[in-house]
């Protein structure tokens, strides 16, 4: 059943305007919005647990990384084929959130910060560490046969410009619906819950631990499938994507477009991508410039874009 | 009518440090019954209801509960038994609307696992429901931060009475209401507890004496004296620790 009927008829409107640009779009913004597609689903992913259930991890880099490693090198050894290496992928960062999630939601608030960039760097240091295996900061580059793969006897080939737009687009329609109903429905209700009054909702009858664990594991795992998308789409993994400017980039991009609103995530990336990309031509300074947005948009919307929309105008807009 | 006991306590205690909030109550509640508590400010009042309700854990004692000892039992487990406890400082969702905040409640007695149970209408259904019972009907789509004091009270009531507990424990659940909601929430409490046994701290002697069929006192942790409205009024030791008391 359907229940914020406005969201949803504004989600499905969105993933036609996406669908719609491939046309008007040079090839360079194409490959840029492919881009900021892949990024969006991540932040889509820290947006779950940040923006619905109000813990801040620090650390989303990890899955982004699992994911990213986990379907690259079994393409890379094994030669799996993209849609099982990217089944892996999934496999492998739903696993891995959930392990790490037993663990760190035995805290909270700054101490889970803290505990979620610790595990992060760790898990940074060990692809630096096993770079025999994963390739280090050098990175391993998909051998060319895995840079296609056939789909219902179509040859999807990962270098054309509009097959990957297509499929990351497709991809990252699935995860906004999908989101769309877990965050709209019962789960949903219990984030939200959590987020508001943590004590509260365990005297109502809910084991709080479980909720937090349901949002983790689902944030990782979506952060994951965005990691493995990105490996797969562009051929090559590398430590750099586990590092913690990915973590931040997570953060930012939620925080900018509104956390806990679906489409938030989207809007922030592609704000923020499109600047930094304007700003790092213009000066090498930029990130000092992002920084100062950062502090603007936290002094006078704290709540990001749609969220301040949300606020004023469209109480619907979750 | 057969006495069945719903809930007891074996000498049940808590310290807090060197102070013993409640100190070796002994304590019976009887299927079906409402019962007051009352005493002093400071009496250990909160702290022993808390203490069924799993909310803090005890020093020692037992707290046995339909037959079950749920002494070990964490807070949310005793919930879906059908303990509901009400806070008495207001702790409700203050961003959500009323509805949401006793959707939440609904949903744990009608959806208490992901998969299965209840759907959204029904969900939607009940919590109405609890709301228009306590005259929170017209004020569903208000945002719960934004209510008048009093109106926060009726709403923690409410998620009470949308988990349809057993045995439903109130804090001080009238402290800010008007004249008015006083006489709708007594009304109230004795609808609840044709389904439910209802245990509730009261300062307010005569919403006390209009709901109790029987009467526990408490001072300094300590079970002082226990009866009906009658035998408690007439108690001199009440008197002297409580009812002589300048309010
Ligand atoms: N968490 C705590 N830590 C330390 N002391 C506490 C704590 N909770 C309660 N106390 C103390 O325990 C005693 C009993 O408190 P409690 O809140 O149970 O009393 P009460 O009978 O509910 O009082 P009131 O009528 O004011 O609500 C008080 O002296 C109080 O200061
Ligand atoms: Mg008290």
């Amino acid at each position: 059943m359907i229940h914020n009927g406005r969201l949803f008829a504004l989600i499905l409107a969105t993933i036609a305007v996406l669908f719609a640009l491939q046309f008007a779009l040079s090839d360079y913004l194409v490959l840029a919005a492919t881009r900021i597609l892949i990024m969006a689903v991540f932040a889509m992913g820290y947006n779950m647990l940040m923006g619905y259930a109000g813990l801040l991890s620090l650390g989303h880099a990890m899955f982004f990384g699992a994911g990213l490693y986990a379907a690259g090198l079994s393409s890379y050894y094994w030669g799996s084929s993209l849609p099982v290496s990217f089944l892996i992928g999934i496999l492998a960062s739903a696993a891995f959130s959930f392990v790490i999630g037993l663990l760190a939601l035995r805290t909270t608030g700054v101490s889970f910060m803290i505990v979620t960039l610790m595990f992060a760097q760790a898990a940074y240091l060990a692809t630096l560490y096993f770079s025999r295996i994963t390739g280090g900061d050098q990175g391993l580059t998909l051998p060319t046969d895995a840079r296609s793969f056939s789909l219902l006897g179509h040859q999807m080939d990962m270098t054309s410009d509009p097959v990957r737009f297509n499929l990351a687009l497709a991809i990252f329609a699935l995860v906004l619906v999908f989101m769309f109903f877990v965050t709209q429905g019962p789960l949903g209700r219990l984030f939200a819950a959590v987020r508001e009054n943590e004590p509260r909702t365990r005297m109502l009858g809910f084991d709080t631990y479980r909720v937090r664990l349901a949002a983790f594991t689902i944030s990782g795992t979506v952060s994951g499938l965005a990691g493995a998308l990105y490996g797969l789409v562009f051929g090559y993994i590398g430590s750099a994507f586990a590092g913690f400017h990915y973590s931040i980039e997570a953060l930012l991009f939620t925080l900018v477009g509104g956390p806990g609103t679906l489409l938030g995530p989207l809007l922030g990336t592609t704000v923020m991508t499109m600047l930094i990309d304007r700003l790092s031509g213009l000066t090498t300074a930029y990130l000092m410039i992002v920084g100062v947005i950062l502090i603007l948009v936290n002094r006078w919307f704290p709540k990001g874009i749609l969220g301040t929309i949300r606020e004023r105008a469209l109480p619907w807009l979750k | 009518m057969a006495e069945v006991t719903l809930l007891e306590t074996r000498g049940l205690c808590r310290q807090f440090d060197a102070l013993k909030a409640v100190d070796e109550v002994d304590f019976r509640l009887r299927e079906g019954e409402i019962r007051a508590i009352i005493g002093p400010n400071g009496a250990g009042k909160s702290t022993f209801v808390s203490l069924l309700s799993g909310r803090i854990p005890p020093s020692a004692g037992q707290v046995i509960f339909a037959g079950q000892d749920v002494s070990r039992l964490p807070a949310h487990r005793r919930v879906r038994l059908g303990i509901a406890y009400t806070f008495q400082i207001t702790n409700i969702y203050p961003s959500l609307t009323v509805l949401e905040n006793i959707e939440i409640a609904a949903q744990s007695r009608l959806k208490p696992h992901l998969f299965g149970g209840a759907g959204e209408a029904e969900i939607r259904a009940a919590a109405t429901e609890a709301a228009e019972a306590v005259g929170l009907g017209a004020r569903l789509a208000s945002v719960a931060g934004a209510l008048a004091y009093g109106h926060q009270r009726l709403l923690e009531v409410a998620m009470g009475l949308a988990l349809k507990p057993r045995l439903l424990i109130l804090d001080e659940p009238t402290q800010g209401l008007s004249d008015g909601e006083i006489a709708n929430f007594i009304e109230v409490v004795r609808r609840v507890n044709r389904e439910a046994t209802v245990l509730v701290i009261e300062h307010n002697m005569d919403v006390v004496l209009a709901l109790a069929d029987r009467i526990t006192v408490l001072e300094r942790g300590r079970l002082l004296a226990e009866g009906t409205p009658e035998e408690i009024t007439a108690n001199a030791a009440v008197q002297a620790a409580y009812l002589g008391e300048p309010a």
